[in-house]
């Protein structure tokens, strides 16, 4: 009895954060609809999740896109069909690691961050001052967190990410695996259909929702003093990181099921 | 007669969290230009009580008018109006990280859209100077001011806009004794200044000697007594008379020393 007491009440409290979290995400999708907008604030929002990310991003994918050159010609030369390595490649980048790893890392830098400065702001009262000087928190600071990052994922950090790693793929391929560099560029572009552009950056988008999501909520709703800070970025980072890995297989399956 | 209406009218104000009932049933009227220090000790719901007028916390039972209109069930565009009334000094300043100090200072001014950024931040730098510190503070960043520094830049902030009522909430506390009594008087003058309605928080006696036209005092979560300062120490309440002498003992129990 006690049992299935505590498996109800685990359910019931993930149902009400899953709630407080829908109402939350509606909140700020309103507030980044109507005025007042603050464009200098998405600016600088735009500049720290997109430009400041970009090394990262680019350092892991390019690695990223090496290793896997090197395991699939490891693995297609079992059946000598190593002239696939380029299509395969950029599938999987295009299609998977590129918005995925980006999505994953981009959770841990800037979920992370925006939780601990939005939690520091709670517990510094700077979120009640904002109230007091007649500014809408929700418009200030969750409004252009989401929307900057709504449009630095796809237009920056995934397309760069995309690149980066269909050129770690190549580099290696044409420089250690005796690939002709423009059969590699041909077989690359020939095989990356439109679809697998609109599937990454379809992910990008969502990923961006919800890392942005996460690290607003709950930064955002953080009680306590450094301990309940260092809560909610844990919280912020892992509930992203699976909201995006969720998220990646619903999208898989739109695109490509059929 | 003349009926003055009061700055803000408190009547049966209620606020619990969970079981625990911080505000009981406040009643208290601030007058317009008054300066009411509201004294208590830690936990006794004085915090609690300004932010149910901010809206910041909602009140779950009684009143709050400000100028004489119901703050409880407001809608969220008429409460935006009423609070650009308002300025506020916070505890530890609250003061924004991101921004320089000027732009602090005039983050009322440019949110309300009063002024350009050039005028708001001569405005700033004006309000600055008002309160002791000279004008290249204000392209410092918080982090780089002493906690004295962050009060008065605070204060800055709080009159910035030339509110009609002002909050101070323990605005001495962590400062030091000549420090504070810098603080104190900055205060009064720019309360006398603005010609603004005051109410602030403290246990700091000093404080309250210097800043009050008006004491109030909470005790589990009722104000026990009310009264202008030159009564203090005639209040024949035991309660004012131990919280005013600093004694442990007298009716105040520590929450401490019940368990």
């Amino acid at each position: 009895m006690n049992f299935l007491a505590v498996i109800g009440r685990v359910a019931i409290s993930f149902l009400r954060a899953a709630g407080r979290i829908g109402l939350f995400a509606v909140s700020a999708i309103a507030h980044m609809l109507t005025p007042p907008y603050y464009p200098r604030e998405l600016f600088r929002q735009m500049i720290n999740i997109g430009y400041y990310s970009l090394p990262v991003v680019g350092l892991t994918t390019l690695f990223t896109g090496a290793a896997l050159a090197v395991n699939i010609y490891e693995g297609s030369s079992r059946f000598n069909a190593e002239s696939t390595l380029p299509t395969i490649v950029v599938i999987g980048i295009v299609r998977e690691l590129g918005p995925t790893l980006c999505g994953l890392i981009v959770a841990g830098r800037v979920s992370a961050s925006m939780a601990a400065e939005l939690g520091t702001m709670r517990v510094t009262e700077q979120i009640d001052a904002l109230v007091t000087l007649s500014t809408d928190p929700f418009k200030y600071l969750i409004a252009p967190r989401i929307l900057a990052t709504l449009i630095m994922m796809p237009l920056m950090l995934v397309v760069v990410a995309d690149t980066i790693g269909v050129l770690g793929g190549y580099l290696l391929a044409t420089s250690k695996l005796g690939f002709n560099s423009g059969n590699y560029m041909k077989s690359t572009i020939d095989f990356l259909e439109t679809i697998d552009v609109m599937a990454s950056l379809t992910k990008a988008t969502v990923f961006g929702f919800f890392i942005a999501l996460m690290g607003c909520y709950h930064g955002f709703n953080t009680r306590g003093g450094a301990q309940g800070v260092g809560i909610s970025t844990t919280n912020a980072v892992v509930s992203a990181c699976i909201m995006i890995l969720l998220s990646n297989y619903v999208v898989t399956e739109l695109f490509y099921s059929s | 007669m003349t009926n003055i209406v009061p700055k803000i009218s408190l009547k049966g104000l209620r606020k619990t969290f969970g079981s625990k009932v911080v505000l009981d049933s406040i009643d208290l009227e601030v007058m317009p230009s008054e300066s009411m220090v509201i004294i208590g000790g830690s936990g006794s719901g004085k915090s609690v009580t300004l932010k149910c007028i901010l809206g910041l916390l909602t009140a779950d039972g009684g009143s709050i008018k400000i100028d004489g209109q119901e703050m409880i069930g407001i809608s969220n565009s008429d409460r935006k109006e009423i609070l650009s009334k308002f300025g506020m000094l916070f505890q530890g300043g609250a003061l924004f990280d991101s921004l320089p100090v000027w732009e602090n200072v005039a983050f009322g001014l440019l949110a309300q859209r009063l002024y350009n950024r050039a005028d708001a931040k001569e405005i700033a730098i004006e309000k600055l100077r008002r309160v002791g510190l000279s004008p290249d503070v204000g392209t410092l960043s918080p982090a780089e001011l002493s906690g004295g520094m962050q009060k008065r830049v605070g204060l800055a902030r709080a009159i910035a806009a030339n509110p009609e009522i002002i909050f101070f909430d323990e605005p001495t506390t962590g400062l030091d004794p000549i420090m504070s009594d810098v603080i104190n008087e900055l205060i009064v003058e720019c309360v006398k200044d603005v010609g603004a309605t005051a109410v602030t928080i403290t246990h700091d006696m000093s404080s309250v000697r210097k800043i009050a036209d008006n004491v109030a005092m909470i005790y589990h979560g009722n104000i026990i007594w009310t009264g202008p300062k030159n009564k203090i120490d005639q209040s024949g309440s035991d309660y004012i008379d131990q919280f005013i002498n600093g004694k442990a003992e007298g009716p105040i129990k520590m929450e401490i020393l019940k368990g």
